[in-house]
């Protein structure tokens, strides 16, 4: 398996689902190899992690996802700052020499930054290569094309890969017209969550402004994420312009910073609404936690997203979730509301009707709660294995 | 022995709300007025069902009823349906008008507006089968003798009003948990009542022509007129067997290509080929026979899923807040004498629309076994309390505080 981050250094959704599938995989008698490109303790025994550079990288520090630039500081304790293509082309040549004395049945590699150390390895063993696809560079870029040379190391690598794993449909369909790759090479299995692994809330809640405010009449919007262009916040600030003028007892609790944090503050401001938008920049632990408990409802108006974990964690801390269409969890979460990142009178409308009918927001969480309950890695672990063994010329795994 | 066959086909349309926002609620009007292509265009899914089912089903029905003078059946027609009929498909219309000049047809009382007012307002339930009484007699020039009440929904209750409203029978689902023992393929008497009888839906047998009819895998298929003809001469526990289900059945649920009609076209040969076999309007059917025994039936039963219960309509907080928000305008509405006012009230009143909102199959992951013209129950709640939203700022027009 060949991954860029575990928890718990990881920086967003990619470490936390490579985490729960490897968990749920070795339920299944699977001997996992998990090759990182840093060495680190994360305490978890149900596998074995290789630092691919166990004499270089001793720390990662880290700021966004895996699409940004990195710093790290080697074990001399010097500072280098390497570009991510640097860092990429570290770890390709690093697990090359890493496998040589290796034997195993396939290789499972997590997003383009391991793409080209699998498709090495696939050229020194002739061993079948499984691409898993969390994010890709359209996505990233909000629909755009996005960098040239990072679309280009996929579209490689999905030529040369075996099989391709999408975590939705959303996925699979860009892959298909954006790397024009045949639809049957491309499985569909759709990312998971652990009730059982949720931190569960404690103690009264952080934010007793909103609390207050509840308490007299105001309902709460929250969204979570970073803030940047895939993630459509303008769209939903606009929506929040006619939500308050229907009901002006509405407040919106932004949370997450990225390069359009000054960007949205001056939109919520241009628009007059100000007072009823609330950014708390980045949070983690209890303030994130206590974030999703908050809210009457919890939207994700993202332009383009390949799964979109938040609307599930939204569900697990009480809120119920509006999602766009344009996510991969509109697909395995059927009580939410749905709206196209686009159409901003749609979102207005159904945000509104949650922040006016209590009916509405009790009865989504009450079902969503009930599907969320439901959920778990091991059927898409099963799904897994399944195209192991399709792979592995009749050695079943 | 003497054997009787009741059908009785049911006919309804609702007005289904559009894609009605917040920023309509106080400016449009047109709840029901969706553009002709959209999923909710009551005119364009009225003009498809009269193609696909009413116009050649009533063809068929015609043509056995003049064939054959013993082939009687019942149908109930809701107000909403004739309406919706009237204004976009006059000639489908007229081909049920065709089937009840046979006199070989009896029409069954319910309420116009297909609502369950039975539940949560009296007056406003009589006016509404009033309302439908008119209806009928304008539009079939006959009287409504049995009633059937929104969805088949029934309790001790609908029957003693029933009673005391002089009808001479009432319709209710054949459920075994309230039948017990019993056979459905009697004639009953409801509980605390003298002279009214009761003729419960046989569902197995309704079913087999309903659901499973065009179902290959079921062990039965083909099912022809002559295996199910045999199948009620066999059956030693009864005389009238009671075949209620939708008329969308034949055409729409079970298409043409199906052989439904052709079932439908043998039934008639096949059931009066014995001697003592007969077919029976509703009313006929409570003047045939006697009640074998009392049914005490104190809480709601329905024809709908597996429950048989209004749990379909008013099963979460979403349906019970609306339908009781709805309910609550009552008097304020009446009292402005503003008849599109009262009219667009009342067709919000439908059952349809609570059925819409329901989410219990929803949570299942089961959407199939979900029927509405919304992609989500919250969608259909989102439509409806907009739509009402408007209804109290139409009333709040009138000087009426809302």
């Amino acid at each position: 398996m060949l991954g860029w981050e575990l928890p718990p250094h990881n920086s967003g959704g990619l470490g936390t689902a490579c985490y729960q599938m490897c968990k749920a995989l070795s339920k299944k008698n699977l001997d996992i190899e998990f090759i990182l490109p840093y060495q680190a303790d994360h305490g978890i025994d149900f596998m074995e992690i290789t630092a691919a550079k166990p004499q270089g990288v001793a720390s990662v520090l880290r700021s966004g996802i895996a699409y940004d630039s990195y710093k790290y500081t080697l074990e001399d304790g010097t500072e280098q700052w390497l570009t991510i293509h640097d860092q990429q082309e570290l770890y390709e040549h690093a697990v090359a020499s890493l496998v040589v004395d290796k034997e195993f049945d396939i290789v499972h590699a997590h997003d383009w930054l391991t793409f080209r150390a699998a498709m090495r390895v696939k050229m020194m063993k002739n061993c079948p290569i499984i691409l898993h696809v969390h994010s890709l560079e359209s996505d990233r870029a909000g629909g755009q094309r996005g960098n040239p040379l990072v679309h280009e190391i996929e579209e490689t690598a999905f030529m040369m890969a075996d099989r391709i794993i999408a975590i939705s449909h959303h996925v699979k369909k860009t892959i298909i017209h954006d790397y024009d790759i045949p639809a049957d090479k491309i499985e569909v299995v759709h990312n998971s969550i652990e009730p059982s692994d949720i931190q569960p809330l404690d103690g009264d809640n952080v934010y007793r402004y909103l609390e207050s405010m509840q308490a007299i009449g105001y309902r709460v919007v929250v969204n979570v994420g970073r803030l940047t262009v895939q993630k459509g916040l303008p769209n939903l600030l606009r929506a929040a312009r006619a939500v308050i003028d229907h009901n002006p007892k509405t407040l919106f609790l932004i949370v997450g910073s990225g390069e359009q944090y000054y960007e949205l503050i001056d939109l919520a401001a241009d628009l007059g609404i100000g007072q009823n938008v609330l950014f708390t920049d980045f949070q983690r632990g209890k303030n994130l936690r206590d974030a999703f408990a908050i809210g009457d409802l919890f939207v994700m108006p993202s332009v383009s997203e390949p799964f979109g974990l938040t609307p599930l964690e939204a569900v697990s801390y009480g809120t119920a979730s509006l999602v766009s269409k344009q996510s991969g969890v509109s697909e395995v979460l059927q009580n939410c509301l749905k709206v196209d990142y686009w159409d901003i009178n749609e979102m207005a409308n159904q945000i509104t009707a949650v922040m006016q009918n209590d009916p509405l927001r009790d009865e989504l969480l009450l079902n969503a709660r009930v599907e969320y309950e439901r959920m778990s890695w091991d059927g898409a672990s099963d799904k897994i294995v399944d195209l192991y063994n399709q792979h592995t010329a009749g050695a079943t795994i | 022995m003497n054997k009787a066959i009741v059908l009785y086909l049911h006919v309804h349309q609702p007005y289904r709300i559009r894609h009605y926002t917040v920023f309509d609620s106080g400016v449009n009007h047109d709840y029901f007025d969706a553009k002709f292509e959209d999923q909710t265009s009551n005119e364009r899914i009225l003009k498809k069902v009269a193609e696909k089912s009413y116009i050649p089903t009533n063809e068929h029905l015609l043509k056995l009823l003049q064939a054959n003078s013993e082939f009687k059946l019942s149908l109930s027609i809701t107000g909403t349906v004739i309406e919706q009929l009237q204004k976009w498909a006059p000639e489908a219309l007229q081909s049920f008008q065709a089937l009840t000049a046979t006199g070989q047809v009896e029409i069954v009382a319910e309420t116009y507006h297909h609502s369950l007012a039975f539940f949560y307002s009296m007056p406003e339930f009589e006016m509404q089968v009033d309302m439908h009484r008119r209806k009928v007699e304008e539009i079939f020039g006959q009287t409504p003798k049995v009633f059937r009440n929104t969805e088949l929904s029934y309790n001790n209750d609908v029957a003693l009003w029933a009673e005391r409203a002089g009808y001479k029978g009432v319709l209710a689902e054949g459920w075994d948990k309230v039948l017990g023992w019993r056979s459905p393929n009697f004639v009953y008497r409801p509980a605390y009542t003298d002279n009214i009888k009761l003729l419960l839906k046989s569902y197995k047998l309704s079913d087999d022509i309903a659901f499973r009819f065009g179902d290959h895998d079921w062990v039965e298929w083909p099912l022809t007129a002559d295996k199910f003809s045999h199948w009620i001469s066999e059956d030693p526990n009864g005389t009238n067997y009671n075949l209620f289900m939708d008329y969308e059945t034949f055409g729409e649920h079970q298409w043409s290509e199906s052989g439904i009609f052709d079932f439908l076209n043998f039934l008639p040969t096949e059931w009066l080929k014995t001697k003592g076999h007969s077919f029976l309007t509703v009313s006929e059917a409570c003047d045939n026979f006697e009640p074998v025994d009392e049914l005490d039936i104190k809480d709601t039963i329905t024809w709908a899923d597996t429950e048989r219960d209004l749990s379909a309509w008013l099963g979460n907080s979403m349906q019970t807040t609306a339908i009781r928000a709805l309910y609550d305008l009552e008097d304020r509405i009446i009292g402005t004498n503003d008849l599109v006012l009262i009219d667009d009230w009342r067709r919000l009143q439908t059952s349809d629309h609570f059925y819409y909102m329901c989410t219990k199959w929803f949570n299942d992951g089961d959407i199939h076994a979900y029927f509405s013209p919304y992609d989500t129950p919250y969608e259909a709640y989102i439509n409806f309390m907009n739509s009402f939203h408007d209804i109290k700022f139409r009333l709040s027009g009138h000087g009426v505080d809302v």
